[in-house]
């Protein structure tokens, strides 16, 4: 028994074009009892940053927490809002402070950056438990599904994504790895991140 | 921004240690970090170094990173390849970096190699080899090419050509048939090409691109992804769903643009 699987929980977030979506599981379990149907691992961060966060539940809630202060203090001192590149490397060096003592957390980032043109660029990331930052073109999976998430999400992203088709198949890609995932499940969620809009839809999920 | 705070002192911190300890002593698994079962190499030519890295990170028996970067950034002239604990060889080599720049600054001098190395062995050395950086470092500096090999544990070794990770068998092989001393910039990268290769196709750990960094005494050259063996092919059929497709059950849209509407509030004033 992995302590990643304790109380299960999977994200993904996808690029598409000029916008990126972040999606994550609703359950929160005690082993393979359910225990919450309505359990968030997605937190916004400012207008343009989502962070999701699957792992150990109590560590969610924790870092949710510790997240929004350092951003605030962040905020405050900077008197701008915080940059997605710049939030990624906050991530990172929090959960590498607890290198020999880690957070049980898998972050996953999602957001628009801003360009020196004054355009938007999306910007996905994901860190392991202790903080090794993973940048990447496509897609990025955490949690106990993500092994079935890599497997589909290979298969149906595809670059250049319209908002609304990037929702589909973000939403395809998270039902079903999350179907096979016994640790998964209980709805989903999906925040679709474009210049100028969030579109957050609950999905019509299996809810065995 | 931590360290800001008198009652957060910088380093590591251990406040989850007492719970991690009783869970571990329950019999839950600690999960796995992303490692780096690399290939990383180095060799000496004629005039200068070339480093050699794959581009694969994995997590367990998953493919975490198909394109990462493992030659890090030291000095202008000094670059470090990175194997073992993914996170370790990143943020050792950073924290090597920002003391090299402060040491450069301090003393005036362009820094050496040995320096870099000497900082690297003890730390490691301190941390006792729970820091489970491979490093292979290398440069030019005042006194010439060095190339090094960093383990762990803090042990250190100076040779003209090196390998490390879980391809570093594939690669020596490569090396111990094909290297020659004062071999030319061309040829230097070749092997390193070939040694690279032989990682990437013989080890599990090992895959995707492979990256190379040549340093001589006038330039440092970083070649980002100089072979590209495995490109993946196109997909020949699109997979996108109609829209429409997925059910779901309710929607909030959350607008980012800053509408402003001026209404004329009373009767106009009386001008005349």
């Amino acid at each position: 028994m992995s302590i990643m699987e304790n109380n299960g929980g999977s994200v993904i977030a996808m690029v598409g074009k000029e916008c990126v979506a972040i999606a994550c599981d609703l359950r929160l379990g005690n082993q393979a009892l359910g225990v919450s149907s309505d359990f968030q691992k997605i937190f916004p961060v400012t207008d343009r940053i989502f962070l999701g966060l699957p792992g150990l539940g109590t560590d969610v809630t924790t870092l949710k927490e510790l997240f929004r202060f350092r951003v605030n203090m962040y905020t405050i001192k900077e008197e701008r809002e915080i940059e997605p590149e710049t939030f990624a490397h906050l991530v990172s060096s929090t959960l590498y402070e607890h290198r020999f003592g880690p957070y049980f957390i898998e972050p996953v980032m999602a957001g628009l950056s801003k360009t020196p043109s004054g355009g938007f660029k999306p910007f996905i990331a994901a860190t392991d438990l202790i903080g090794c930052l993973n940048f990447a073109k496509d897609f990025v999976v955490a949690g106990t599904a993500s092994s079935k998430l890599f497997g589909v999400a290979e298969g149906l992203w595809e670059p250049d994504l319209e908002p609304e088709d990037l929702f589909e198949t973000i939403s395809q890609t998270i039902m079903n790895a999350v179907d096979r995932d016994a640790y998964s499940g209980w709805g989903c969620i999906v925040h679709v991140i474009t210049k100028d809009q969030i579109v957050t839809r609950t999905l019509k999920a299996r809810m065995d | 921004m931590a360290s800001a705070s008198p009652f957060s002192p910088p380093g590591f911190k251990f406040t989850n240690q007492v719970r991690n300890d009783f869970l571990s002593n329950k019999g839950v698994k600690l999960p796995k970090a992303t490692s780096t079962g690399t290939t990383i190499v180095g060799c000496l030519f004629r005039d200068g170094i070339v480093l050699g890295a794959d581009t694969r990170a994995t997590e367990g028996d998953i493919v975490a990173d198909k394109n990462c970067e493992k030659i890090h950034y030291i000095t202008e002239s000094i670059r470090c390849c990175g194997a073992g604990t993914a996170a370790d060889t990143e943020f050792t080599t950073a924290l090597i970096s920002s003391n090299m720049e402060l040491h450069g600054l301090t003393t005036g001098r362009k820094p050496r190699v040995v320096t870099a190395m000497t900082m690297l062995k003890q730390m490691l050395f301190r941390y006792q080899g729970h820091i489970g950086a491979a490093l292979v470092l290398g440069g030019v500096d005042s006194t010439g090419p060095h190339l090094f090999t960093i383990h762990p544990h803090g042990s250190t070794d100076k040779l003209p050509y090196v390998t490390m990770g879980s391809g570093s068998l594939a690669a020596m092989a490569i090396f111990e048939s094909d290297w020659r001393p004062d071999m030319s910039r061309d040829d230097a990268l070749a092997l390193v090409k070939a040694a690279i290769s032989a990682g990437i196709f013989n080890d599990l750990g090992s895959g995707s691109n492979v990256d190379a960094c040549i340093i001589t005494a006038d330039s440092t050259e970083m070649l980002r992804n100089v072979v590209t063996p495995n490109e993946r092919e196109v997909k020949e059929l699109n997979y996108k769903f109609r829209r429409g497709t997925t059910a779901w059950k309710s929607e909030n849209i959350r607008s980012l643009v800053v509408t402003e509407e001026v209404r004329r509030v009373g009767d106009e004033m009386d001008t005349s």
